[in-house]
């Protein structure tokens, strides 16, 4: 089946099977690798990407649902060779260690900053506790997601 | 300690960022279901709905009718080669591929070989089995009745399912404490059976270039020079010698101890590249890891502790089952069979104490690796702070100033545990202060006394541990006869920058950043010009890897020693520029300057440069050093952590309030890593005490074989941790550090039951043990009839 997708702002066409995960056409097809797969139940969230502005899990869409839509994953958040404040927020308070669940994590998170300025620690809980991290327990991402959104009140984006 | 290198060099105690970051957090890392070359196949696996079944027949018609399928691998297939079983790393045996008979749900039963990844997982689905079950061993204690049926059909006069009987310690000694003991506490202990779960799941490309002989395996490995060598070992006789093996670990998205050991899957992508030669992609699902890949812990445990009246503890005696699951397939570099969990004597000056283990085999998976901790110090340390807090309440002291008590005080340091061990250093008292101050210790207690008249379930929870890592000298300390040393090969280029390589593999844990740091605070070389790099084989030095804490007790001191031995030259090459005698020449971090005349210097990138072009007749070229660093002892890092919960009577979900860490990890590199790993680790030691377990039932259906219900704490269920730290430098690493990254892991649970136990004490309850889930803790309300 033809389909069609816009992902960061480029357009995109690909001939897949019905089947295919979105997951799969944005990571095998389109070789946008950032965006990863780390389970099978929609738990994790390690596959989080933006579809029309709202944060869904890749793995459980068809890539077919997800046509003339537009898409955004991790590699779109930098902008004309300007970091996001969350990449930045992200850097500056340790928020990563091996980086698998971060792109995930920041999309989540740029969704949810996109609609609250100024949410508590607590919000921010609530809000990525569909992204599972290992490493960081999570005490580093809410100060990154705080880092940013302190950022982006100012004016940072 | 106190820095000795400005934040633009960024040696040791600077918090400089971390220099992974940049690709991470913009989607370039490169994990290694990112690699993708021409030509690549697709390995998926069929594995068995039985935990003991006999194999009648595979089917494989319908499999190969599957557009895109090439061919479909069996143990018949493997056995050609003698590729079906391959060794543990203890020495016992596993299946690759079964001829005969399946010992475990969800084991390998066939390989599929597709074009693709749904082509491969359509012709995994295809492939049909016949099965005749046969009866299952799920618990390890009917394991060993007279009649069980015997697992290891394979193994010739093996009659019964016992793997082996280890002790140590003084028994006839630890007898004599008890025969003496004013008080003795016992209590049954099981450590859950649980999985590490990171976040990215096992997997590997394996590509065999038939031109060139040379096998090359992407692959999530925590140890991929042990890798090669295994695996010339294993298949040398296929022809794989191990110059044309290159193990190539990339980015890992955690690895916890998960990636350390073989897994079949990685043999049968390896035999399906050699076969074919193209390129083999195996990436397994979640179910799969969950369901498959090693466990850790599954420990029952019966424990007796002795002390005097006054509350001097005397003794410590345990006896052990440890469930194996069909193979003894754990991940323990010691030569020890139960690992380190003779370090159970904790934080305690005891006189004497002996344990037992024994080792059982179970239809159920293999493995028995560390869950972020060297090899069974959880197990340990989960032991002896359950039973001193049972001894502390038993005596109607106070658990924090029985714990005082009974410290090793830090004047008994360097310290020999009634079980052997020579601890380096330790202050634990004032950890255990720290902890108490921090949190408000006599305050709390006042609050658990007015709560509890008004019949509010709080209860406050110690844990005072000790931890064991860096293995290790290689006189306890190997893996299939490897000795556990590390190692750091570091070039200086003329112009003033560096590489560095190591035997190691970071998965997550900074490593880029906190190398260059100790580079960077020996040779005054900035940290942002040293380039690190790890997990290659073909370019990293020889090293036995990342787990148990080991990477800056080992590698991280053979950094050090490397580049003291580039010092040493670059001190001969100063006083050759300067026309001074070397020993006239003082050092400090970036420079030697002529003694009495500080203007008079000469940086280390004067140096580096005069290397390559103005180098002293008599001397080679150059400026590199590799160092192999075979550890003197151990390192000991501890801590003191208290957790404050407060119990739902209603539902009996235990809430945490608050806990406090104080951890004490000796000179550290970079505060900002080591608090990171401390959270990281305190969310592992949550995710066991409160959610995490796997189970099976009575024919052997895994229950928590999936996201579904195996829960992996969220960021709702994770307390804000509250951090803190003691210093006590390591005396013999060179840079007096001791490692960190599982310090929290093991000492965080205990803390958590310890304050259950305490919100329940005066019920009549004196252990739960782990998970401690709502409905447990509901049913031992209504037992004790606080609800209905």
């Amino acid at each position: 089946m033809q389909v069609q997708v816009s992902i960061n702002g480029e357009k995109h066409q690909a001939d897949v099977e019905p089947r295919l995960l979105l997951v799969h056409l944005i990571r095998d097809v389109l070789r946008l690798t950032g965006t990863h797969i780390g389970c099978d139940t929609t738990h994790c969230g390690a596959c989080t990407v933006l579809l029309d502005g709202r944060a869904v899990k890749s793995c459980t869409m068809f890539a077919v649902q997800a046509r003339g839509k537009e898409i955004m994953t991790v590699e779109g958040l930098e902008k004309d060779g300007k970091l996001h404040p969350l990449q930045e927020g992200f850097m500056a308070e340790h928020g990563l260690q091996c980086g698998y669940c971060t792109p995930g994590m920041l999309m989540t998170s740029y969704a949810f900053l996109g609609k609250h300025k100024a949410p508590s620690d607590d919000d921010i809980r609530r809000a990525i506790s569909g992204n599972l991290c290992r490493c960081t327990g999570y005490v580093n991402i809410v100060k990154a997601v705080q880092h940013a959104a302190a950022k982006m009140r100012n004016g940072g984006a | 300690m106190a820095l000795r290198t400005s934040p633009e060099v960024g040696g040791m105690g600077h918090s400089i960022k971390r220099k992974e970051d940049p690709r991470f957090i913009r989607g370039k890392g490169t994990y290694v279901d990112d690699v993708e070359l021409p030509g690549m196949l697709y390995l998926d696996i069929v594995r068995s709905p039985h935990a003991h079944a006999k194999i009648k027949t595979i089917d494989i018609a319908k499999a190969m009718a599957v557009p895109g399928v090439l061919a479909v691998i069996t143990g018949q297939d493997l056995a050609k080669y003698n590729l079906h079983w391959m060794p543990t790393l203890m020495s016992d045996t596993q299946m690759v591929l079964p001829v005969e008979k399946v010992m475990y749900q969800a084991q390998e039963v066939a390989g599929v070989l597709a074009t693709s990844r749904y082509a491969a997982a359509d012709g995994m689905a295809a492939v049909e089995v016949e099965y005749e079950p046969l009866p299952v061993v799920v618990d390890p204690k009917k394991a060993l009745l007279p009649g069980a049926p015997v697992l290891r059909t394979d193994k010739k006069d093996k009659k019964d399912n016992h793997i082996w009987h280890w002790e140590w310690g003084d028994k006839a000694a630890t007898d004599r404490t008890f025969a003496e003991a004013g008080v003795t506490v016992k209590q049954d202990i099981y450590i859950p059976r649980i999985h590490v779960s990171s976040i990215e799941t096992c997997g590997c490309v394996a590509h065999f270039d038939k031109v060139n002989d040379k096998l090359t395996v992407w692959m999530t490995t925590q140890a991929p020079h042990a890798i090669r060598t295994v695996f010339a070992l294993v298949a040398g006789h296929v022809g794989l010698a191990e110059h044309k093996i290159r193990i190539i670990s990339p980015d890992i998205g955690g690895g916890f101890g998960g990636k350390v050991p073989v897994y079949p899957g990685y043999v049968i992508a390896v035999a399906a590249s050699v076969l074919t030669g193209k390129p083999v992609k195996w990436i397994e699902d979640r179910m799969e890891n969950l369901q498959a890949d090693s466990f850790a812990r599954d420990y029952h445990i019966t424990a007796e502790l002795a002390a005097k009246k006054d509350g001097t503890l005397t003794g410590l005696r345990i006896k052990t089952l440890a469930d194996h699951g069909y193979t003894d397939a754990a991940a323990n570099p010691s030569k020890f069979p139960a690992g380190l969990f003779h370090v159970c004597t904790g934080s305690y000056d005891l006189k004497a104490a002996h344990v037992e283990v024994d080792g059982v085999y179970t239809n159920k998976p293999p493995g028995g690796i560390a869950y972020r901790c060297s090899f069974r110090v959880t197990e340990a340390v989960h032991t002896i702070e359950r039973m001193v807090d049972l001894m502390a309440h038993q005596l109607g002291m106070d658990a924090a100033e029985f714990r005082m008590k009974n410290f090793v005080k830090p004047e008994q340091f360097p310290y020999r545990s009634a079980l052997g061990w020579e601890y380096d250093s330790g202050n634990y008292g004032a950890a255990l202060q720290k902890a108490m101050d921090r949190v408000g210790y006599a305050e709390l207690k006042r609050e658990q006394a007015e709560k509890r008249k008004r019949g509010e379930l709080m209860g406050i929870g110690i844990s005072s541990f000790t931890e064991i890592v860096g293995a290790g000298p290689s006189k306890h300390f190997d893996i299939l006869g490897l000795k556990m040393f590390d190692s750091c090969e570091i070039r200086i280029h003329p112009t003033g920058k560096a590489i560095a390589r190591f035997g190691t593999k970071s998965q997550g844990q900074g490593h880029e950043t906190t190398y260059a740091q100790i580079l960077a605070e020996e040779l005054g070389i900035p940290a942002k010009d040293i380039q690190v790099e790890e997990g290659d084989t073909d370019t990293a030095p020889y090293g036995l890897g990342t787990y148990a804490s080991r990477s800056t007790p080992v590698a991280g001191a053979a950094a050090a020693m490397a580049a003291r031995k580039i010092q040493d030259k670059a001190r001969k090459i100063a006083a050759h520029l300067l026309e001074a005698a070397p020993e006239d020449l003082v050092w400090e971090p970036g420079k030697f300057s002529v003694k009495g005349a500080p203007d008079t210097f000469k940086t280390i990138q004067d140096i580096a440069f005069a290397a390559y072009t103005n180098h002293p007749q008599g001397m080679e070229a150059g400026l590199e050093a590799v160092s192999y660093y075979d550890p003197p002892n151990l390192t000991y890092p501890f801590g003191s952590y208290i957790a404050v919960v407060d119990i739902d009577k209603g539902t009996g979900e235990v809430k945490i309030r608050r806990f406090v860490a104080v951890d004490d990890c000796g000179n550290i590199i970079n505060p900002m890593i080591v608090e990171g790993q401390i959270h990281g680790g305190l969310t592992m030691g949550l995710a066991p005490a409160l959610y995490e377990e796997i189970t099976y039932d009575e024919i052997g259906n895994i229950q928590g074989g999936s996201f579904i219900d195996y829960l992996v704490p969220t960021a709702v269920e994770t307390p804000n941790w509250e951090t803190d730290k003691t210093c006590t430098p390591s005396p013999h690493h060179p840079l007096g550090a001791k490692g960190v990254g599982e310090s929290a892991t093991v000492g965080a649970p205990v803390a958590i039951a310890n304050a259950v136990v305490d919100a329940l004490w005066h019920l009549g309850v004196r252990h739960v043990d782990i998970p401690i889930t709502p409905p447990k803790i509901w049913r031992l309300l209504r037992d004790k009839g606080v609800n209905e």
